[in-house]
C-alpha cells in the first residue's frame, strides 16, 4: 500500500516538473482562480488504482455484529451477523456476510485440500480442487441463514439492538459450482443409499447428515460466491449449499462426502439444532428455515427525524422456495398491506419488500409477515413460542418495532 | 498470399475445426466430465471419521472412566468445568428430568441420544485447541467418564468398539423425527 502511494507521488512530482505552472494551480486552494461550485477534492488529482478494492473510508463504521462467547480462548467459535439495517438490495457483500463457525477458519492451501466421496457409491474418488474448477457451472442465488438467528429475539426483554445483531446470522450470495449429483453419478451412487454425511476440513471437522433427495435435486459443491473464489470464512476452497435449508448443513472447508443407509446422527443434528418441545420431546431434522421477513428501516436503534413520508424497506426469504406475498402492518398487525416485492421469482433467495409509509408522528408498531409459494405464513410470535420449550433453534416468528411519538425506533414483543 | 488461396485456407481451417470438434467431442456433447480419481480402501480408512449409532468403523482399542479422569482434568477441564459442569463451554453432566421443564437443560446425560455421537465428536475436534492429538485409548477413556459422570456406566466399564454401541442413552428415545418436513 506505501508502495503504492510513493510510486503516485512520484508520478505526480514528475507531472508537475512537466506540465509546470498548470499543475501548481490545480493543487492550489478552491476558488483561488474560477469562482466556481467544486469541492477540494474537485481540484486534486485522485488516488491511483488498487489490486482489491475497498470501500470508502466512510463507510467504516458498516460492519459485521461479533459474537464470540468464549472470547479470547475461541475467537473463531461463534458468529458474525450482517448489518442488515446498513444494506439494501438483496445481495449481502461477501466482506460481510454473516460467519458461523465452530473452531475458526482453516488456512487452507487449495492445492493440498482434497474432496473424498467414498461410502456407498461403486467407485470411491478422490478430486482435487483443481480438477473441480473444470467441471462445467452452475450458478444460482440464494440466503444462508443459521438455525440460530434470531434466537437473540427470545431473550425475557427485547433486546434493542439494530436489525442486524439480532437477525443478520443470515445473508445472500449468487453461488457458482457444480450440481453434486454430477460427483455422486461419477462415483456411482448405490441406489439404496439414502444419506450423505458432508464434513469439513476445519479442526471440528464439522460434520452433518444429508436426505439423499436433496444431494439429488438442488445441492451445490460451490467453489464461487459473488462472481469470486470463496472466502475463507465462507468455505475455501469448496463448500456445500444446500439451498434454503439450515446453515450448518451447508458444510465449508468440504472434504469428505460419505454416501450411507442412514443419518450419522452427528453433535450438530443431536445436541444441537433440534428443537425441543413442550412435553420433552425434541424435533429432529428440521432442515428448511420457515417462511420469514422483517423490516430492516426503520429498525431498531433507528430515529425518525419528524413526521412525513418513509419506505418500509426489508428481507424476506423462504427455504421452501418463492416468496408470493409480504403484507406490512403499522398498527400492530391489525391492518395489513401488500409490499412491492423484489427478486420475488428466485426461490430459496432473499427478497427485497418496500411499502411508502406516511407517518402522522404518533406511536406505531411495525411487523412484516411473509407467505412463500407453498402457501406457509409466516406466524406471529406468540404462536411460534407456543410449539416449543427454550428453543434457540429455527426462530422464524414475526419481527415489531415500535415507533415512538419521538421517532425512535425500539423493538418490542408484540 | 492471393485473396483466393487465403479463402481457401481459411475454408479448410474451418472444416478442420468442425471435424475437430467432431472427433474430440469437446462441443454439444452430453460427455460428462469425470476428473476424480479412484481411492483405495487403505486411503479412505485415514480420511472415515464418522461413527453412525451402529458403531461401525469404531477403532481397535478401549478404556474405562477411571482412565479417562486423568485425561479429562489435564485437557477438557479447563473448559468443560469439573465432571462436565459446565463453563466456559457446555455443560457435559447433569440436567437429568429438566427437559419437559420450563428450564430444560440439555447436556450428555439428559439429552445426546447415542453414546456413539461423543466418541465421534471427542476424536475429531476436542480438545478445541488441539484436535486429533488424543490416542483412540484416551477417547474411549474420556467418553467413559462423560458417561459414568452421568451415571450411565460404571467406573470400571470399558467402552471399545463392541459396548460403546450398546450403551442406551438416557434420552434415546426423546426425539421425534421432523423430516419430512411438516407444515408450517
Amino acid at each position: 500500500m506505501d508502495e503504492t502511494k510513493d510510486s503516485r507521488r512520484r508520478f505526480l512530482a514528475q507531472s508537475a516538473a512537466l506540465v509546470g505552472g498548470a499543475a501548481s494551480a490545480a493543487v492550489s486552494p478552491p476558488g483561488a482562480a474560477q469562482e466556481l461550485a467544486a469541492q477540494p477534492w474537485e481540484h486534486v488529482y485522485g488516488a491511483g488504482f488498487t489490486r482489491y478494492g475497498q470501500p470508502s473510508k466512510y463507510e467504516a463504521p458498516v460492519g459485521r455484529y461479533l459474537v464470540q462467547p468464549y472470547g479470547e480462548l475461541a475467537p473463531g467459535s461463534g458468529a458474525a451477523f450482517a448489518p442488515l439495517e446498513s444494506l439494501e438490495g438483496i445481495i449481502t457483500p461477501s466482506s460481510l456476510h454473516n460467519i458461523r463457525s465452530h473452531s475458526g477458519t482453516p488456512d487452507i492451501d487449495p492445492k493440498q485440500h482434497r474432496l473424498l466421496i467414498h461410502g456407498m457409491v461403486a467407485r470411491p474418488l478422490m478430486f482435487t480442487v483443481e480438477s473441480l474448477l473444470q467441471y462445467p457451472m452452475t450458478t444460482r442465488t440464494h440466503f444462508l441463514e443459521c438455525s440460530g438467528n434470531s434466537n437473540r429475539a427470545l431473550t425475557p426483554q427485547p433486546a434493542q439492538l439494530p436489525v442486524g445483531a439480532i437477525h443478520g446470522n443470515m445473508s445472500c450470495s449468487e453461488w457458482t459450482g457444480i450440481p453434486l449429483r454430477v460427483l455422486l453419478e461419477e462415483a456411482g451412487l448405490d441406489a439404496s443409499a439414502k444419506w450423505l454425511l458432508a464434513e469439513g476440513a476445519d479442526s471440528a471437522h464439522m460434520s452433518r447428515s444429508i436426505p439423499i433427495e436433496k444431494a439429488l435435486d438442488d445441492a451445490l459443491i460451490a467453489l464461487y460466491q459473488n462472481g469470486e473464489r470463496l472466502r475463507p470464512e465462507q468455505g475455501y476452497p469448496v463448500r456445500l449449499l444446500l439451498p434454503g435449508w439450515e446453515g450448518n448443513m451447508n458444510v465449508k472447508w468440504l472434504r469428505r462426502i460419505k454416501a450411507t443407509d442412514g443419518p450419522t446422527h452427528t453433535k450438530d443434528e443431536t445436541s444441537k439444532y433440534t428443537d425441543l418441545r413442550p412435553d420433552g420431546k425434541a424435533l429432529q431434522f428440521t432442515f428448511e428455515m420457515g417462511v420469514k421477513s422483517v423490516i430492516t428501516k426503520p429498525s431498531s436503534t433507528m430515529t425518525l427525524p419528524r413526521p412525513g413520508r418513509y419506505e418500509v424497506s426489508g428481507l424476506a426469504w423462504s427455504g421452501a422456495g418463492r416468496i408470493r406475498q409480504v403484507e406490512v402492518s403499522t398498527d400492530g398487525g391489525a391492518n395489513w398491506t401488500a409490499a412491492t416485492l423484489i427478486g420475488e421469482e428466485r426461490p430459496r433467495a432473499f427478497v427485497r419488500f418496500r411499502l411508502p409509509w406516511e407517518w402522522n408522528g404518533k406511536p406505531a408498531v411495525l411487523q412484516s409477515r411473509a407467505t412463500d409459494e407453498k402457501g406457509r405464513v409466516q406466524p406471529a410470535r406468540k404462536d411460534w413460542l407456543a410449539q416449543y420449550s427454550a428453543n434457540p433453534y429455527h426462530n422464524h416468528s414475526i419481527v415489531s418495532w415500535a415507533v415512538g411519538a419521538d421517532g425512535k425506533v425500539t423493538h418490542v414483543y408484540a | 498470399m492471393s485473396t483466393r488461396s487465403l479463402a481457401a485456407s481459411v475454408l479448410v481451417l474451418t472444416l478442420m475445426g468442425c471435424a475437430g470438434v467432431m472427433q474430440s467431442g469437446q462441443t454439444g456433447t452430453s460427455k460428462p466430465q469425470a476428473l476424480g480419481t479412484p481411492v483405495g480402501a487403505a486411503e479412505i480408512a485415514r480420511w472415515d471419521i464418522s461413527i453412525p449409532p451402529s458403531g461401525a468403523g469404531l477403532p481397535a482399542g478401549g478404556g474405562t472412566a477411571r482412565q479417562g479422569q486423568q485425561v479429562y482434568e489435564q485437557k477438557c477441564m479447563a473448559c468443560h468445568g469439573a465432571k462436565g459442569a459446565g463453563k466456559p463451554a457446555d455443560a457435559l453432566a447433569g440436567g437429568a428430568g429438566t427437559l419437559a421443564s420450563k428450564t430444560p437443560v440439555r447436556t450428555v446425560g439428559s439429552y445426546w441420544p447415542y453414546a456413539t455421537t461423543l466418541f465421534d465428536y471427542v476424536r475429531r475436534a476436542m480438545p478445541i485447541t488441539n484436535p486429533l492429538s488424543l490416542t483412540n485409548d484416551e477417547v474411549y477413556a474420556v467418553t467413559a467418564y462423560v458417561l459414568a459422570l452421568n451415571g450411565i456406566v460404571g467406573e470400571d466399564a470399558v467402552m471399545n468398539a463392541q459396548s460403546l454401541p450398546q450403551v442406551k442413552m438416557p434420552n434415546r428415545d426423546g426425539f421425534v423425527s421432523d423430516w419430512p418436513p411438516r407444515e408450517r
